[in-house]
């Protein structure tokens, strides 16, 4: 046995509570095509803590799209694709508080739309074997300190799904409060909507607008650098908005910020 | 017998009147759809304002009393369960209720819509002689569009409540179930009061400040003179107690007792799920309704009356109960849980769409939450106002939260738009562009999320267009769907590698 | 309009809507009320509360009512006190139960009492500066005083129309929490008599939603608590 030399940061000292697990990487459809480096970042945070992390390649997307807008029956393909996908997997993570929703709530009510039983049980118990990553991280892992170093100001919005449908509560900042050289300021009306919610932003464009730039004015409120949500989703939306105001606060993925180490 | 009514003609578009006239008829006929709507809200700066302020202090309030209550989440638990039974076991109830209402000289009335609701109290009220009559605040008749039909019969319906007064006098419509003038500030209010109380009785004092005491004040002058004149009154209900055969009022300011107190008759319009099982379960709704509605501990005072009591109140009275719809709702098994609602509009309070919409963009006495998840079940989802109802909502959730009923609201609203989604695929009625736009494009998603393959060679595209834009965001582009985006937000051109490119890459470069 | 239309056609929309009701419910197989829908909640249950009188008579003065504890011989003074206190010197109407002891301190103090025995008409009510009556309870967590119209409280109009109300509790008639207050006056209910529940003087909240105290109800609340423990 080798005796491991006093640690110069806190990632080598990283314990490694995912040693020997294997896990279903649930990228979600808008971060695979828009926003790669968010999945990026997942792995990044999951190998570190010893996971072996697996991309199936059949997967598609959670069908919030479809399902959101009325049309269940569009929305059954994206279920047996999900079913196919993940199948067999103890532990599937997404870094989306919707699209875990999506799956773990909605799958099972559009499986029961198709009255075939045998289906039924099959999503009901895949749709429930998905975390959202701070999920996975404290109640899987058991890890709150992921060894993280983000020398920024940083606002935190607790996107509507993770914090309603999920019930994330302090998880994702007791995620953050450990991140080194980081300041997070709290969000005034942290608990409003930005005004994406899925097709509602095109169905309803003037009143998202009017939502996502409430949102806006309370992260600039803040003087922050960056605005971090779970759902890149809302970011977009959020991101977007501060953009067109030229605002130059940026929009990051929580786990882009859990990834980062001094090294990096 | 009769008072000497005036006809009024000022502010009513050249009618005589007895009463105000409501814009646009006061009922929600042919406006349009809530995205349309909503545009026109949005630009009411003062309205806006208003709601933010005032949606506010009603959330901060009634989280405040919530904090206070030690067992606030067994009480919702019992609410919820108490209205199912009731819910779950309508026909016996009602029978029940019928029976003790009877027993305690009540005349009971059925009406199964809201125009035979209507007749009968117009029928009751000219029974009596009368050419007006006082009226508590009810959604129940504004659903119904009570007091329009009374005006056609020649009877004037006088709102007593402070809301509905600046409501009736602003020639308005509610926006609100609660506090229906909650879109108007003190200012606002003044000027109504000075402009309209002369032509309907007692005029606002000369001298009468913004302050609101002084309005309250105002108000309670203009309307003392009609409490005790008034030989009629007209409420609706918020429980209906099947044992005892008692009605039950919550409310503020007291016209409500007046009404049920002074008059010689009095016409109670409750829906039929109004209906608590027992006097006992008047404990669990007490302690609920009060500090999801106004963030009161207890609302100033609360009514309960079982009938005709000699020498106390109306020594007449009737109560209607209507269905106008709610069979339906009782029809679906998912839908049906809304039928739990004690309309304390707490959804409505917490709602970020409500908030800035306004209660009149809706199409409905019913708006925000509970509103967008009642209406398309008691009208049907025929009409495109009622098929946009379920999508002015972008699924947040924090109704789910405050409901004291534990209504899942956003659950029926998904349900909704299912019912939405069905009718507009079965019938050719949304023929709009849009709705096309949109059939195709679900049919689309299916067909790309339903296969790998299909989804990669979608990316493929994207993927072309993040080599073309490399690094740009997208400004203002006239490209339909896109355009209501890009309208107030940039884009990012999407990256040049997706995910499953890069994982494709990096695992076989291995590591 | 006939009584005999009126009949026909509350039967027929009756009949109609029962049925309606039953259609709509046929999925519902169980119709036993009990085990086709369980309640788990314990009916008739107080909170737990160290000093019950003394947190009703804080939460009584949060609605902005005024209120003062007596022993019970000092309560013809204060019920006069009351009066003054809010402005009452001239005419005070009282229900005909009213505790002849504190009816006599009023006379002395040069008020004209109005019994409402037989009733007196709305507009005298309305010329009558006060009305002054006992309770039937009173719900320490809600600063509620509920009142089911006995001789000692009267018919539901004395206590509306007059513009200042002045109430006597007795200490021993405060419970903790509405539960305990709805079993209390449920025999009152079930003999008919009405209930009213009074929590502070008549309010809106209806302009911006700020509390406005006093509106068409009594705008003063004036209570007095009888230390009878």
């Amino acid at each position: 046995m080798t005796t491991i030399p006093a640690a110069e940061s806190s990632t080598a000292t990283l314990a490694k509570p995912g040693g020997g697990m294997t896990v279903g990487l649930f990228i979600t459809c808008i971060n695979d095509v828009m926003f790669p480096q968010t999945g990026q970042a997942v792995v990044k945070i999951l190998e570190r803590l010893g996971c072996t992390v697996e991309f199936p390649r059949a997967q598609t997307c959670c069908g919030q799209m479809t399902t959101n807008s009325g049309y269940f029956e569009e929305s059954i393909p994206a279920v047996k694709q999900y079913v196919k996908a993940f199948s067999g997997y103890d532990y599937v993570v997404a870094p989306s508080g919707s699209c875990t929703g999506a799956v773990r709530d909605q799958h099972p009510m559009l499986a029961r739309e198709t009255g075939d039983q045998g289906f039924i049980r099959e999503v009901d118990d895949v749709s429930q074997k998905l975390y959202d990553l701070p999920e996975f991280l404290i109640d899987v892992l058991g890890v709150e300190d992921l060894g993280a170093y983000f020398p920024h100001r940083v606002t935190y919005h607790p996107s509507c799904h993770g914090r309603r449908f999920l019930k994330l509560g302090d998880k994702p900042a007791r995620l953050l409060s450990h991140v080194k050289g980081m300041t997070l300021v709290p969000l005034p009306m942290e608990e409003q909507c930005c005004g994406f919610g899925g097709t509602f932003c095109v169905k309803n464009p003037d009143m998202s607008a009017a939502m996502a730039a409430d949102k806006a004015r309370h992260i600039r409120e803040t003087d922050a650098e960056y605005v971090v949500a779970g759902d890149n989703s809302c970011l977009m939306n959020i991101g977007g908005v501060l953009s067109r105001q030229n605002s130059g606060v940026k929009a990051i993925h929580l786990a882009e910020i859990l990834a980062n180490t001094e090294e990096d | 017998m009769g008072t000497e009514l005036r006809r009024i003609t000022e502010g009513n578009h050249g009618v005589a009147r007895l009463t105000p006239a409501p814009d646009n008829g006061g009922t929600f006929l042919g406006m349009p759809k809530f995205q349309k709507a909503v545009k026109t809200e949005l630009e009411l700066s003062v309205q806006r304002k208003n709601m933010r302020n005032a949606t506010t202090t009603i959330r901060n309030k009634r989280a405040l009393r919530v904090s206070e209550s030690p067992d606030w989440e067994d009480v919702r638990e019992a609410a919820a369960e108490i209205k199912n039974r009731v819910a779950r076991h309508l026909d016996h109830y009602l029978e029940e209720a019928e029976k003790s209402l009877t027993a305690r000289g009540v005349h009971v009335h059925w009406a199964r819509d809201g125009q035979e609701a209507n007749q009968i109290v117009a029928e009751i009220a000219k029974a009596k002689g009368v050419d007006e009559v006082v009226k508590i605040k009810s959604i129940t008749t504004q659903e119904t569009d009570l007091n329009e039909y009374l005006e056609e019969q020649g009877i004037a319906a006088w709102e007593t409540d402070l809301a509905e007064l600046i409501v009736q006098l602003g020639h308005d419509r509610p926006s609100h179930i609660v506090v229906p003038a909650i879109h108007r500030n003190r200012a606002e209010v003044r000027e109504i009061f000075l402009r309209e109380m002369k032509n309907y009785g007692r005029p606002a004092p000369e001298d009468v400040s913004e302050n609101p005491p002084e309005l309250a004040n105002a108000a309670r002058l203009h309307l003392r003179e009609k409490f005790l004149r008034a030989k009629v009154a007209v409420s609706g209900g918020n429980f209906v107690l099947a044992d005892t055969g008692s009605l039950v009022i919550v409310e503020s300011e007291g016209n409500g007792r007046m009404c049920l107190t002074l008059p010689d008759t009095l016409i109670s319009m409750v829906g039929i799920e109004k209906i608590l099982p027992s006097i006992d379960d008047l404990e669990v709704f007490l302690k609920l309704l009060p500090r999801s509605a106004t963030g009161e501990r207890m609302n100033p005072y609360n009514s309960v009356w079982s009938g005709v009591t000699e020498g106390d109140g109306p020594q007449e009275q009737h109560v209607i109960f209507m269905d106008n719809g709610r069979t339906n709702v009782l029809a679906d098994p998912v839908g049906r849980e809304v039928l739990r609602c004690i309309r304390c509009a707490s959804c409505i309070n917490t709602c970020p769409v409500y908030e800035r919409a306004g209660g009149h963009a809706y199409g409905s006495v019913y708006p925000g939450p509970i509103g967008i998840s009642l209406t398309p079940q008691l009208r049907g989802v025929d009409d495109p106002v009622d098929r946009a109802m379920p999508y002015a909502c972008s699924l947040c959730g924090a109704c789910n939260e405050v409901c004291p009923v534990k209504i899942p609201l956003t659950d029926i609203i998904l349900h909704l738009r299912h019912r939405v989604a069905q009718a507009e695929k079965a019938d050719r009625f949304g023929e709009d562009a849009e709705g096309t736009v949109e059939r195709n494009l679900m049919k689309t998603a299916g067909w790309v999320l339903g296969d790998a393959k299909h989804f990669e060679a979608v990316q493929a595209a994207t993927r072309s267009a993040g080599w073309a834009l490399k690094g740009k965001p997208l400004g203002p582009i006239p490209v339909p769907i896109a355009e209501r985006w890009l309208k107030y937000r940039d884009v990012q051109a999407p990256p040049t590698q997706t995910f499953r490119a890069w994982w494709k890459k990096n695992q076989k470069e291995g590591k | 309009m006939t009584a005999q239309t009126m009949t026909e056609r509350d039967a027929e929309a009756r009949a109609e809507i029962l049925a309606r009701v039953r259609q709509a419910t046929t999925d519902i197989t169980d119709k036993n009320l009990e085990s086709d829908t369980p309640i788990k909640w314990e009916y008739g249950r107080g909170i737990e509360m160290d000093d019950v009188v003394g947190t009703f008579v804080q939460k009584v003065i949060d609605y902005s009512a005024t209120v003062v504890r007596v022993a019970p011989q000092d309560v013809p003074a204060a019920v006069v006190d009351g009066l003054k206190a809010t402005g009452a010197d001239a005419s005070a109407v009282v229900p005909a139960g009213l505790d002849a002891a504190w009816v006599d301190a009023i006379r002395a103090a040069g008020i004209e009492v109005r019994v409402d025995d037989p009733a007196l008409s709305k507009e005298v009510l309305n010329d009558t500066q006060a009305v002054v009556t006992a309770a039937a309870c009173g719900v320490a967590d809600t600063g509620t005083i509920v009142l089911d119209h006995l001789a000692d409280q009267g018919r539901r109009a004395i206590t509306l129309v007059p513009d200042r109300h002045v109430c006597v509790v007795l200490a021993s008639q405060v419970v903790s929490d509405v539960p305990e207050a709805v079993q209390i006056v449920k025999p009152a209910v079930l003999e008919g008599h009405p209930l009213t529940w009074i929590s502070g003087g008549s309010a809106t909240s209806d302009i911006e939603l700020s509390r406005v105290d006093g509106v068409h109800g009594p705008r003063q609340l004036y209570v007095v608590v009888i230390d009878d423990i």
